[in-house]
């Protein structure tokens, strides 16, 4: 055994240092794969939906059924809120405007206001409630259940049944949920401007329209779209790899609402930064 | 290049699942350390073990639900973990499931949960034809009233039943039940085990049965195996451990 202070135990420090280093390493690249791990698996979870929508079968009743549940199912949340909105921007914009004598622009700006932003924003954000948590909540349980194994293991691609058809749903309703959205919106506007002024309906529209352009059209949609699959993809995400009870159930539907709202979000920043630079 | 799946071409002598030197851990803890099993065609295997001895992971290795660390596990003598996603697939026909809790589609029926993998895979068949076969597995379970039902209105009984008729409905070479009595009062459970013996008489198939049930085992084995922290402590027929001499396989009669 080496004395104290000699060239043993330099040996031993120098041993032990190294073992720290390399479990500092070890510990850093578990920390690393936990931080990162959720990231590269959405990714590819996204990446996926692409590889099996062209793949056959393609789940036509499930997707039916969804657009049905997303698309007719959230009319009437949809529609009180789009009333709600074009009335409200309208009574809240409305006295500023007539300080300047400028009333008869207020159909354009609302119209504007709701085609560009406002619309598409509050559908996704409501749908982003509404589907998000649902999806999350019906395909965690799904899995905690074993009923997504259970298709597993009876060769059914879960994935394909369930993802696929939900995610393209969402992709497709949402857009025409937010033209919806715009049109109950106007209506609540002409509603609004019907308790000061007397305006008939075909010009109320003629004015909202006249001031529409193809620029506050297009991209808005396009960004529909987007949003849509995000939500899809988030909440089914969110769902199809719960692992645990039903207590991680409830947090894989909250997780997907929150995710899926902050999603809308970045997204409608970015729409809005390219549509600038067209 | 990719192997084409014959599902059901083990041959007379070969066994239809052969696992070899089976090892699992999860989060670095082993689960299953070196496990070889082979179950031959027609034979019913009972599983016996404590909770957590990894009696469910080892059936779901065989369908490929659980990836195994190492070892070989050949079901119709192709090597799953060597598989295709579309060839796993094929031998999954071959291999029926049921779950402990049933694992019923609980937004659909009755009958779509029975129809659901039979429009999936054989698209050709007509919904008359799809009703025929329905109505026939329901009744070969006893629950043909059942059919309108959802999940939630059934008993635990009835759920097993009918996750057992979704099974058979596919018409498997091998079954797999995960603790089919578990929850079930007695004459239930004893209902389930003389189902599944039953079933094993009829159709002539393999059986790997996990269990804690004594009865069930009883009923329902040809052979057992007893496992223990992970590895096989004990093997032979219900009255050889039984009577055997290991005093730790012996608490699962007394």
């Amino acid at each position: 055994m080496s004395a104290p202070g000699g060239a043993g135990t330099e040996t031993i420090n120098e041993m032990y240092k190294n073992m720290q280093t390399a479990a500092d390493t070890e510990s850093l690249r578990e920390l690393l794969k936990k931080k990162f791990a959720p990231t590269g698996d959405s990714i590819a979870f996204a990446a996926r939906f692409f590889r099996e929508l062209v793949k056959p079968p393609f789940p036509g009743r499930e997707f039916l059924h969804q657009c049905y549940l997303i698309g007719y199912k959230s009319c009437p949340l949809i529609s009180l809120t789009g009333f709600i909105m074009g009335l409200v921007l309208t009574i809240q914009s409305r006295p500023s405007l007539a300080q300047f004598g400028a009333e008869s622009m207020l159909p354009g700006m609302v119209a504007t206001s709701l085609v560009r932003e406002i619309g598409p924003v509050i559908t996704a954000l409501i749908c982003a409630g509404n589907i998000g948590s649902r999806m999350g909540a019906e395909l965690g349980s799904m899995r905690v259940t074993e009923q997504i194994d259970a298709m597993e293991v009876s060769a059914i691609n879960p994935y394909k049944f369930l993802v696929v058809s939900r995610v393209l749903a969402t992709t497709l309703m949402i857009p025409l949920l937010s033209v919806y959205t715009n049109a109950v919106g106007m209506i609540g506007s002409w509603a609004a401007m019907n308790i000061h002024t007397n305006i008939g309906f075909t010009r109320y529209f003629s004015a909202a329209m006249g001031h529409l352009e193809f620029l506050d059209i297009v991209p808005a949609l396009v960004k529909t779209f987007l949003f849509g699959f995000a939500i899809g993809i988030i909440g089914c995400f969110k769902g199809f790899y719960v692992r645990g009870g039903t207590e991680s159930v409830g947090r894989a539907a909250n997780a997907a609402v929150v995710t899926a709202s902050l999603a809308v979000f970045v997204l409608d920043m970015l729409a809005v930064q390219i549509t600038d630079l067209i | 290049m990719a192997e084409s799946i014959s599902a059901g071409s083990a041959g007379p002598d070969k066994p239809v699942v052969d696992i070899r030197d089976l090892k699992i851990s999860f989060n670095r803890i082993p689960i299953l350390s070196g496990i070889n099993l082979q179950v031959r065609h027609g034979e019913n295997l009972v599983v016996l073990g404590k909770s957590g001895s990894g009696k469910s992971v080892l059936i779901k290795c065989l369908v490929g639900l659980v990836e195994p660390d190492a070892g070989e596990i050949r079901v119709f003598d192709k090597d799953i973990s060597n598989l295709s996603y579309e060839q796993l697939n094929e031998v999954r026909l071959k291999v029926g499931f049921l779950f402990q809790n049933a694992a019923l589609y609980d937004s659909m029926t009755v009958g779509d949960n029975l129809a659901f993998p039979l429009r999936y895979h054989f698209k050709k068949l007509k919904p008359a034809q799809i009703r025929q076969l329905v109505g026939e597995a329901l009744d070969s379970v006893g629950l043909q009233e059942a059919i309108d039902k959802m999940p939630s209105e059934l008993s635990g009984g009835m759920s097993k039943r009918v996750g057992l008729a979704r099974t058979l409905i596919l018409k498997p070479d091998i079954m797999l039940y995960d603790e089919p009595t578990t929850g079930l009062d007695t004459a239930t459970s004893k209902e389930i085990s003389a189902l599944i013996l039953e079933m094993q008489r009829k159709k002539n198939i393999s059986s790997i049965i996990i269990t804690h049930d004594m009865h069930c085992a009883k009923t329902t084995a040809d052979r057992l195996v007893v496992l223990k922290e992970g590895v096989i402590a004990a093997e032979g027929s219900y009255d050889q451990l039984r009577d055997g001499d290991d005093p730790w396989t012996k608490t699962f009669f007394e």
